[in-house]
């Protein structure tokens, strides 16, 4: 097997791949890289059983052939390569790789022992590829880190004939984000619950290519659907999907608040962090309004202590709460929109936060309803 | 203690405006050894290093009036009281010591250790939560009473310094209140010898000047005093002999943790045995944080199996808790996880504690106003109200051949 391709093409595709290979694998060949070259293509893959990735790059100069190296080794050869093309040769045990006056030696390894790919299941419709990525973002940033409780860290996908939504909470928070997208028939009805991380991930690759990303999902009928797939640009990926369904986080919405807090989001995000110092994760933030403005605090009694206040409009009663600091920021941070309203019912009930336009733009068109974070205050009990 | 005393410090008198306390283990290692030991009880023990060079680490009251003290050669103890049972240290008094404090920490967060046998807290903070100084120091001496078998003696006063010297005029086995609308003819009465921070050569010096009390002293003005002492000292004795003691109690930054064990009769060979033994362990435990105020992320296991092999097992939580559900939650998946064979030891530990109040409590979204810890703060009412065992939960009420010891405050965390 043999091949010549251009640097920076290369370093893209190796870099791809080897970012959702495994640190630890439980098998060595799962930390390689599969190169397989056919007909002037060069396709290289990656898969620990939970997630597979699969790019394809033009290459010259061929012959067919396949072979496996370590995937973070040969990313890291091609990243601190020259600018110049790259030739790749196996020769029985070993890949020889040259770029001008570099060259490397590495060792192949057994390709008998490699588990084969899934094979990319077929599509149910198309997402704008920056999109895909916000909705992501927005909405994997509330989903959970503990393992033990594993529904909680994954974001489930909704698809339907008139839109697709995802959904994430790991029982303190949760976030919504519906999106347009193109479904392949207007009566597809799937839901399937994705592992977060490696979900962010490829939202985040795949947000840098624009252009559609296609969503794949076996149409087995037969309960879970067991995985799912995207394609962009030459790229595909395909993820383990988890175990049963979110709890019916919509119907925690209320159908209307008492009041609603408006602040600038990007200046509560200062305010909050610079807040935020005095304490550690779990020190509650906390925020008193009323007609007068907004007054963020954190620490007291013994500790170090602090406040700062900002403007604010609020529609309502005056009031205060207390929230995790992570769970505020991630929200805030997750935003995009110039403004922010909390919207509350009476004390201790959750609080939902959406995006708002700034008061000088209500006429702007950008439709910041499509997003929607909910936490859950602090409780202090008698 | 002199009669006219009693007037001024006793377990009876108003302890409204104080709330410092002075916990003094009495002749600690002694005690240990004999809790450990019923047999040596009423006996003259004295704990010592027995070699050529040993000294006395302690004696009980029965050996100290033969004169035996600590710090004094083994062989001179000897000859002093021939009768006595010397023994070697047998157990880690450090941990009957951080067991302890603990009770202690169950009661305020403001604990400063002093060394292993003595403490001061600060209770003023405690008085409505909890109840008065004088009720919270009955609870203790009566909590290290039943859980260690030990005697420890309590000064309640306005300072350290007062409450130092109201405990050890109570010694052994008391409690002593210095009310603090009389404090200073309590303070005036006391030989200047007595007075804890009045060293050895600076008393002799005192006593030359023809002072015999601490009122003798506050009678001094501080020009006279530096005369005698010099500058430094002067205003250390004039603060002193005034009750000015402006050092707070100071608590030492620990690692803390709750914990409860249980050591079954027979080893229990699954969970259907160990489980409702655990979920009343986790129960107790946030029981016992409710009450000290403390919350905690950290859930550890604990397994001794048949065997005397024994695991520990730890998550933490996305939360601080003090429910006793949710430590069961943790709890019994990461035993169902880890025991794989008859146990015979179960327990479980509350650590990273954090003060609840400062925190808040973070629940789950939607979650009910009233859920499981209104049932558990009902269940410690009625328990404080009925007794202990009042209310338990369905699934320990057919199991009689299991018992819960008394969980054991602690922090083996080291």
């Amino acid at each position: 097997m043999k091949f010549q391709v251009d640097r920076d093409t290369f370093a893209d595709a190796v870099s791809w791949t080897a970012k959702s290979l495994p640190a630890r694998p439980s098998v060595p060949v799962l930390a390689g890289a599969r190169l397989s070259v056919d007909d002037g293509k060069l396709t290289i893959s990656g898969f620990d059983y939970e997630i597979s990735t699969r790019v394809t790059v033009e290459v010259t100069g061929e012959s067919a052939g396949t072979a496996l190296v370590s995937g973070k080794l040969l990313a890291e050869i091609v990243k601190a390569l020259p600018n110049k093309p790259v030739d790749f040769v196996v020769d029985g045990p070993h890949a020889e790789l040259t770029c001008g006056s570099a060259r490397f030696t590495l060792p192949t390894m057994p390709l008998e022992d490699y588990p084969s790919l899934p094979q990319m299941p077929e599509a149910i419709g198309t997402i704008d590829a920056d999109e895909f990525a916000r909705a992501v973002a927005q909405t994997a940033v509330a989903a959970g880190k503990d393992e033990t409780l594993p529904t909680m860290t994954g974001v489930q996908i909704e698809m339907t004939g008139g839109g697709i939504g995802m959904l994430a909470t790991d029982r303190y928070r949760m976030a919504i984000r519906d999106s347009t997208w193109e479904p392949g028939a207007s009566d597809v009805a799937v839901t399937v619950l994705v592992p977060a991380k490696a979900l962010a991930d490829t939202a985040r690759t795949f947000g840098s290519h624009s252009g559609p990303v296609t969503i794949a999902v076996p149409q087995n009928s037969e309960g879970a659907p067991g995985m799912i797939g995207f394609t962009a640009g030459g790229r595909q990926t395909t993820s383990r999907v988890l175990d049963g369904q979110l709890p019916p986080l919509r119907s925690l919405l209320a159908t209307s608040y008492a009041t609603t807090l408006k602040v600038r989001t990007a200046d509560l995000i200062e305010v909050a962090r610079r807040v935020a110092l005095v304490g550690d994760r779990n020190s509650p933030i906390r925020l008193s309004f009323d007609e007068d403005g907004l007054v963020v605090e954190a620490g007291g009694a013994e500790d170090a202590k602090a406040s700062e206040g900002m403007d604010c409009s609020l529609d309502g009663e005056p009031g205060k709460i207390a929230f995790n600091p992570t769970y505020l920021l991630d929200g805030l941070s997750a935003m995009d929109a110039p403004y922010t309203a909390f919207k509350m019912n009476e004390l201790g009930k959750p609080v939902v936060m959406t995006g708002q336009p700034a008061p000088e733009d209500e006429e702007s068109d950008t439709n910041h309803d499509v997003y929607l974070y909910m936490l859950q205050p602090l409780r202090w009990d008698a | 203690m002199a009669s006219d005393l009693r007037r001024f410090i006793g377990p009876d008198l108003s302890d409204d405006g104080i709330g410092i306390m002075h916990v003094d283990m009495d002749a600690f290692f002694a005690s240990v050894e004999i809790a450990r030991d019923p047999s040596l009880r009423g006996k003259p023990v004295i704990v010592a290093g027995l070699g050529p060079r040993g000294v006395v680490a302690a004696a009980s009251y029965e050996a100290r009036e033969y004169g035996v003290h600590s710090a004094l050669p083994t062989a001179v103890a000897r000859r002093r009281c021939p009768h006595g049972v010397f023994i070697t240290p047998t157990v880690s008094y450090r941990e009957v010591s951080r067991a302890i404090m603990a009770i202690f920490r169950e009661y305020t967060p403001h604990v400063q250790p002093i060394s292993v046998d003595e403490a001061f807290l600060d209770v003023s903070g405690a008085r409505r939560l909890i109840g008065t100084p004088v009720a919270i120091a009955r609870a203790v001496r009566e909590r290290v009473r039943a859980e260690h078998g030990l005697t420890c003696t309590v000064g309640i006063a306005s300072t350290k310094f007062l409450a130092k010297l109201a405990s050890e005029a109570s010694k052994p086995d008391g409690l002593g209140v210095v009310p603090v609308a009389t404090e200073l003819e309590f303070l005036h009465r006391l030989p200047i010898r007595s007075v804890w921070g009045i060293g050895e050569k600076t008393a002799e010096k005192l006593t030359r000047l023809g002072l015999r009390n601490v009122g003798d002293l506050a009678r001094l003005d501080v020009d006279s005093l530096a005369a005698a002492v010099g500058t430094a000292g002067a205003e250390h004795l004039y603060a002193l002999s005034r009750n000015i003691d402006p050092r707070p109690v100071r608590p030492e930054r620990v690692e803390k943790s709750i914990s409860g064990e249980t050591t079954f009769d027979r080893d229990a060979p699954d969970g259907s045995v160990w489980g409702p033994v655990l979920l009343e362990l986790s129960r107790k435990v946030a029981s016992r944080a409710r009450a000290a105020g403390w919350a905690g992320r950290g859930v550890t296991v604990k397994i001794r199996f048949g065997d005397f092999r024994t695991i520990t097992r730890s998550r933490t939580l996305a939360a601080p808790t003090d429910v006793g559900h949710e430590i069961y939650a943790a709890a019994r998946d990461l035993a169902d996880a880890a025991a794989t064979a008859p146990v015979r030891l179960i327990g479980v530990r509350l650590d990273h504690l954090v003060e609840a109040a400062a925190v808040g409590r973070q629940v789950a979204l939607g979650e009910p106003e009233h859920g499981w810890r209104d049932i558990e703060t009902v269940i410690d009412r009625a328990s404080a109200k009925f007794g202990k065992g009042a209310v338990r939960s369905a699934g320990r009420l057919e199991r009689p051949d299991s018992r819960v010891d008394t969980p054991k405050p602690g922090n083996p965390g080291r």
